[in-house]
């Protein structure tokens, strides 16, 4: 038998959402990159008839989709849900003029923070919002669900939310496929009373919101994606999403009343269940979401007094919350030496920390981005991070609160994509508010972090086609800043001293630190020189190890190991360049003083 | 055959491990089972720890494995073998290929590479079989192929056909690549068909 890839596929949550947003005739689609989204435009841009972008920011995206759906076609937006706070100004209004075209936005959220600064549950949103929310549980039902989603939209005038986690974005699985369902067409209909949201408008928005939420309060009784599997009347699981999975493999005879959407809740529904069960569990990743609003039914539930609510859960977790005598042993973990992901061989970061981390007195205001890994070992160098654009704005305010103090010794720190997404507003501040912050924008011309999506500094589109490419010196220059200065982040000795002179400044200087990811397609053709260590000059100083470049690693000697290769007897190693790692970036060639480090083809 | 059962894979970042699971993965759908992977990614930066599940049987719903209960791990990495031990149990078979790969706090001279780390499940009575796949690779002919290789040696512990492998690879692998990765999953599979 041949797995049938024709009316079937496998796919990831993420790619059958792209393929669920194409079969659900999208017009307009845009998002910002962001583990675990990031891959729903990037797989949806390859589908005909959609338009797609990436945006500078959540925000800048969900207005686009609004003014899509303005203009009658279906629309989506797609985000990480940090990127939902965001995008937040725009969310909650959007409930008030509703849609003309069907609105759905997407929150991928991060549960155990994979890959995020938080693990907030952005089902507080749907609540907040007064917007419905669909959250499916695994890759076919993502695909199905995307296409219920544009219907409630069109059918009840809203936006509709649609939450996924990383256990459903990155969860590949077997799904049905469709045809595309035909695209509206787009037209402009004035609508002032519906969508330009004065005072007046507004309020009579308002209690439209409260009508159509009745309505849908009523059709979740009905819908069949909420619904009950009858199982053993002993214990009843209300659950959804990922955790549905996790409920049904850990009790499969339960019964189970399977929330597809998850906000408003179907009351009626949730009581009869309530009534035939002899105990009944709430199992929901994070916050006790469901469960609260269960409990303000007056209905008795189980929830969080058992399931942990830091974290994902799995069928393990579920079980051994309920159920702990039915766990066996399992073996403990062994200590081991952690592996986190490191900056690449020859990263542009790398230099401008290495910088960074000479200067001691320096707090450094960082941002979100691969250069966040600037805080690790042996680099050191970011003394916060918070939010994306936070470096520059952090810094202005330590530096208002430090005043004299502080002079010569704030530095904020960001990327590219994150300068766009929401570090020139903070610039403008500095500039407005006048400090003395050094910002450097790392400058590597990509958004890696989250996989080298294009930006609006690349110079191409989403589809890969040549777009204007944003000038940040210019940009700067407009916005104020008098001292802007271009550092090529290889060359440790000129980086060096640029931040020495800039940091010393009275007044907001910024730094571009300008050099390509080395992870571009372009970068990892080019035929790059390759670096050795010249053994008998190395002393051991572990000057270029202190660069911590995956490159480079330490062999350590014995005494009479160090006799033996002619070394002092008290060297207590030597360095090694991994020659099939070096991509030739020549950092450590420039931090090591005894000419033991050269390049292989002077040789 | 087996109704059901897991496998996780585990290694580091750029040694191939998604393609490694996606071929088990199309050779468990080829033979007719519900399959689901759950894997994490979206840091772009080589060198973390990276793992998948891979769950078969006639219908999955969670895609995460639980702990004790990977019928085998397939580990491209001695250290990264030995970190998922809380999923094994006694009649776990793990797959190894036995190349070290130095973390950062062992680069740098931090800390030393754990030594012996074979007996961490020898002396647990669980079934370990260490494969040299650079080695294999190397001889085929492709460094690349590595990964292929541990799939290979995987495969014998698994109740699905060679051919069903060979199949996947056939038409899922690059035409260029097809005939190397075929060669080094048959490496893969006679020596830990030899051990
Ligand atoms: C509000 C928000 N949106 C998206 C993300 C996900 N994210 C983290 S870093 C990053 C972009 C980093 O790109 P850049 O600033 O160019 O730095 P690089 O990774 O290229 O060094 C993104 C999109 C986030 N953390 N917060």
């Amino acid at each position: 038998m041949t797995f049938d890839g024709k009316d079937k596929l496998w796919l990831s949550g993420n790619e059958a959402i792209a393929r669920g947003a194409w079969e659900a005739g999208v017009s307009v689609a845009s998002g910002y990159p962001g583990t675990p989204s990031t891959e729903i435009m990037e797989y949806l841009s390859s589908y005909e008839g959609v338009y797609t972008e990436w945006a500078p920011n959540e925000k800048v995206g969900l207005e686009v989709a609004i003014g899509a759906s303005f203009a009658g076609v279906r629309a989506f937006a797609t985000m990480k849900h940090v990127g939902m706070n965001v995008a937040a100004d725009p969310l909650f209004t959007a409930a008030y003029t509703g849609i003309r075209g069907g609105l759905v936005i997407l929150t991928a959220d991060d549960p155990e923070m994979h890959s995020s600064q938080n693990e907030q549950d952005n089902r507080n949103y749907a609540f907040a919002a007064k917007m419905p929310m669909i959250e499916p549980s695994d890759p076919s039902e993502a695909k199905e669900m995307l296409a219920l989603a544009f219907e409630l939209s069109e059918e009840n005038d809203t936006p509709v939310l649609f939450r996924i986690t990383t256990r459903v974005a990155h969860v590949k699985g077997v799904v049905d496929t469709a045809e595309a369902r035909e695209r509206q067409e787009a037209s402009i209909e004035k609508m002032p009373a519906k969508f330009v949201m004065l005072p007046g408008n507004a309020r009579v928005r308002r209690a439209e919101i409260e009508k159509r939420m009745a309505a849908l309060k009523q059709k979740a009784e009905t819908l069949v994606e909420n619904r009950i599997e009858q199982g053993s009347a002993k214990r009843g699981f209300i659950t959804a999403g990922v955790s549905y999975n996790y409920v049904k493999e850990a009790f499969p005879d339960a019964s189970i009343l399977k929330l597809g959407m998850v906000w408003p809740l179907p009351e009626k529904k949730i009581k009869e269940f309530a009534a035939s069960v002899d105990e009944l569990f709430v199992v929901e990743e994070l916050d006790p979401f469901l469960e609260n609003h269960i409990k303000a039914m007056g209905i008795a539930c189980t929830g969080k007094e058992l399931i942990p609510s830091q974290g994902e859960l799995n069928s393990f977790i579920v079980k051994k919350s309920i159920e702990p005598q039915s766990i066996g042993k399992v073996y403990e973990p062994i200590d081991l030496p952690m592996r986190p992901p490191n900056m690449c061989a020859g990263c542009p970061h790398r230099g401008i920390f290495y910088g960074l981390s000479r200067m001691k007195d320096v707090f450094v205001s960082g941002d979100i981005g691969c250069y966040t890994l600037g805080f690790l070992p042996p680099l050191s160098a970011m003394d916060s991070c918070v939010c994306m654009g936070a470096s520059v704005t952090v810094a202005h305010g330590m530096s208002k609160a430090l005043g004299e103090k502080g002079k010569g010794k704030i530095v904020g720190i960001l990327g590219d994509s994150t300068f766009m997404h929401s570090g020139i507003t903070g610039l403008v501040n500095s500039v407005y508010n006048e400090n003395y912050t050094t910002i450097i924008i790392v400058d590597n011309r990509t958004t890696a972090m989250t996989g080298h999506q294009p930006n609006p500094a690349s110079g191409s589109t989403i589809k890969g086609e040549a777009a204007h490419s944003l000038n940040f010196e210019k940009l700067c220059t407009a916005i104020g800043v008098k001292h802007i200065t271009v550092v090529n982040p290889h060359d440790i000795d000129a980086t060096r001293k640029v931040l020495k002179d800039e940091v010393a400044r009275d007044e907001v200087s910024v730094i571009i630190s300008r050099a390509p990811c080395v992870l571009l397609p372009e970068e990892i053709r080019r035929q790059k020189p390759v670096y050795f260590t010249d053994l008998e000059n190395c002393t051991g100083c572990q000057a270029c190890i202190r660069l911590g470049c995956p490159a480079i690693s330490w062999n350590p000697l014995t005494p009479e190991e160090a006799l033996a290769r002619g070394y002092k007897e008290k060297q207590k190693g030597h360095a090694m360049i991994n020659e099939a790692q070096c991509v030739g970036c020549g950092q450590c060639a420039a931090v090591c003083k005894f000419e033991a480090i050269t390049l292989k083809e002077e040789n | 055959m087996k109704p059901s059962g897991n496998i996780l894979f585990s290694g580091v970042g750029g040694q191939g491990i998604l393609l490694a699971s996606e071929i088990t993965a199309y050779a468990l759908l080829n033979s007719g089972y519900d399959a689901k992977k759950s894997e994490v990614h979206g840091m772009a930066q080589r060198g973390g720890s990276v793992v998948a599940h891979l769950r078969y049987g006639p219908r999955v719903y969670s895609p995460l494995i639980e702990p004790g209960t990977a019928d085998i791990q397939v580990a491209f990495e001695m250290m990264e073998a030995a970190r998922y031990l809380p999923f094994l149990n006694q009649d776990s078979v793990v797959v190894v290929n036995t190349q070290r790969i130095l973390p950062p706090a062992v680069a740098t001279g931090k800390v030393a590479y754990p030594d012996n780390l074979m007996a961490e499940f020898e002396n647990r009575g669980i079934k370990v079989i260490g494969i040299d796949a650079f080695d294999l690779a190397k001889q085929v002919g492709n460094l690349r192929t590595a990964n292929v290789a541990m799939v290979g040696a995987m495969s014998c512990f698994v109740d699905l056909d060679t051919e069903v492998f060979l199949h996947v690879i056939e038409t899922k692998v690059k035409e260029q690549f097809r005939d190397i990765n075929k060669k080094a999953f048959l490496a893969g599979h006679e020596a830990a068909q030899a051990k």
